[in-house]
């Protein structure tokens, strides 16, 4: 996946993400109207399609809510990359499908840079910077669970269905 | 080499002797769902082809954010819980007639066994570890794949060492102790990693401050908190007992071993702490109450409630402070007890109408305020003094918002003055 790139700081939490004043719905489409709002209220006026977010440490901090990487998905944010994440939000985006890297390099890149991130050679190039970077390895058991085509396929196997 | 409290409770589950940094596939004993997290999983269940709870006694729903429904968006979502929890006949399915916060209400319904593993699509799921189970907040899908399979999957975390030293003074609270050590270690200072705390000044907190420091151990990014089942926490558990006519379970109690391995051990002398203000927008943003005295912070809203700070103590100490006074003229008070029997209790003990006549709005038990739903929200550049968990940006209503964390005495002190200061 190629995409431009939106610069967040440190510790953005489920609430910057999408705010609970949305979460009356889990309907896709609504969440992804309100992505990022309160950390920057045009992003969703301003961002395209395929785009990815870098961000500081600890992204996704705060909720369990999976309204979060639903939001982010939707709104079609194509990946996030950041040193850090929080634990319930890692899990989450896996279930969810929205692919995230660990890269302890991510401040190095900057808002508008265009980046390519090869998931075989777990690679991040910076295209604008023309340098290269490797993300954190997925750890063994997540990456048998993506190969299993994520949580719910598990379950479903499980289940005969 | 020894175990940690964490370490056995996982052993316990999967039959074997683990260690932190295994991965286990266990099963789990209470499931944790609400209103706003549900729908997704129910989502996920019924596409998995799914059609029957695998463990229907150890999954409940408590409808507790949105609820009573705040908008008719709100009564659809409620609605997907319900018919759900209907289809399937739950027997822990709590609604209106039984409103209260879940990490409340299952406590005080016997429902929260030490030695328990517990998930809930709710971050602060992390409050059940003061009875001494593993508890941990997941997503709404993980939650499905337990209410399919009766289980998940985990890495037993590592464990630091909280030893708490000393005994609180007046006006210090399990509120000042968690907000003090997250000040030291930052919101992500526990990432992935279980908070132990030992230590004898456990002796002298109840089980409403437990639960507040272990509610905020997901502050600190942990995975959960924990302190050790001790008399306080066996005669909590006997009261439960006798008001629901027992326990979901029998207590299983563990303790750490003396050579139990921590990533880290650190050290409070809580007979030394100041109440301590976490400024916006981070929980580790703490400062002293001194300091936030000379800061002149002039307040708009006060707000005592949620799952960290809406217990029967917390209102008995708002009330003692706010007897016979009047909340300041250009300030607002919203006190919300965490559970209807929270809501009683007080209104027995004459809290209640201390706290309206005060000036105070006593509302309905509900998630609403703290997390910027409703019934509180916050507008343009107004300051809030609140018991709650979270000062994030935008948090209980507008972006220029502020919210300052305290204990509920600094609280109900500040309502009075009209800006904070310290109820010593």
């Amino acid at each position: 996946m190629q995409g431009k790139v939106w610069k967040f700081g440190e510790n953005i939490d489920t609430d910057l993400i999408i705010a609970a004043r949305y979460l009356n719905t889990s309907d896709p489409k609504e969440l992804a109207k309100h992505v990022m709002e309160d950390a920057d209220p045009q992003f969703v006026s301003k961002m395209s399609t395929g785009d990815i977010i870098v961000a500081g440490e600890n992204f996704g901090c705060g909720s369990s809510r999976e309204h979060a990487p639903i939001a982010l998905k939707a709104a079609g944010i194509s990946a996030i990359i950041a040193p850090t994440f929080a634990r319930i939000f890692y899990r989450n985006a896996f279930n969810m499908g929205l692919p995230i890297f660990e890269l302890v390099e991510a401040d190095e890149i900057n808002e508008g840079d265009i980046i390519k991130i090869d998931m075989d050679k777990g690679e991040v190039v910076n295209i604008s910077q023309a340098k290269t970077y490797k993300f954190v390895p997925i750890p063994e058991f997540m990456q048998s669970l993506v190969d299993a085509g994520g949580l719910m396929e598990f379950a479903k196997k499980e289940l005969g269905n | 080499m020894g175990q940690t409290i964490t370490e056995k409770i996982f052993s316990a589950h999967a039959g074997r002797d683990v260690k932190a940094g295994e991965i286990v596939r266990v099963d789990i004993d209470m499931i944790i769902g609400n209103d706003i997290t549900t729908p997704i999983s129910i989502r996920a269940f019924e596409e998995s082809g799914a059609t029957k709870l695998a463990k229907p006694d150890n999954f409940c729903i408590v409808m507790d954010h949105y609820i009573p429904a705040k908008d008719i968006a709100s009564a659809n979502q409620a609605k997907i819980s319900r018919d759900f929890a209907y289809k399937h006949d739950m027997k822990y399915f709590f609604d209106e007639k039984d409103m209260g916060i879940e990490h409340a209400l299952l406590p005080e319904k016997g429902l929260v066994i030490p030695g328990d593993i517990i998930i809930g699509a709710d971050s602060h799921t992390c409050t059940h570890g003061a009875l001494g189970a593993f508890s941990t907040g997941m997503g709404s899908t993980d939650l499905a794949f337990g209410m399919i399979t009766g289980g998940n999957w985990f890495k037993v975390p590592e464990s630091i060492k909280v030893e708490l030293k000393g005994k609180p003074a007046k006006h210090i609270y399990g509120k000042d102790i968690i907000l003090e050590l997250i000040r030291m270690i930052g919101v992500d200072g526990a990432l992935y990693q279980a908070l132990e705390f030992t230590g004898d000044a456990i002796a002298y907190l109840g089980m409403d401050d437990r639960f507040s420091i272990c509610n905020m151990a997901i502050e600190a990014g942990a995975k959960s908190g924990i302190i050790a089942v001790d008399d306080i926490t066996l005669a909590y558990l006997e009261d439960r007992r006798k008001a629901n006519n027992g326990l979901k379970a029998e207590p299983k109690i563990y303790h750490s071993d003396s050579d139990a391995v921590y990533s880290q051990v650190i050290t409070i002398d809580v007979s030394k702490l100041s109440p301590v203000v976490a400024y916006p927008f981070l929980p580790s943003n703490g400062k002293s109450i001194e300091q936030a005295v000379a800061d002149d912070l002039k307040i708009d809203q006060v707000m005592i409630g949620s799952c960290t700070n809406g217990r029967i103590e917390d209102l008995r100490i708002a009330a003692s402070i706010m007897k016979g006074k009047r909340v300041a003229r250009h300030t607002r008070m919203i006190v919300t007890p965490a559970t209807q029997k929270i809501l009683l209790q007080a209104q027995h003990e004459g809290l209640i109408d201390i706290l309206i006549e005060a000036g105070a709005v006593v509302s309905n038990p509900t998630c609403g305020a703290c997390l910027g739903g409703y019934m509180g929200i916050l507008g343009d550049g107004e300051r809030c003094v609140a018991t709650t968990n979270r000062n994030f940006v935008g948090r209980m209503g507008a972006r220029t918002s502020e919210i300052y964390l305290a204990n509920s005495a600094v609280a109900a002190a500040s309502a009075i003055a009209g800006k904070i200061v310290d109820p010593r």
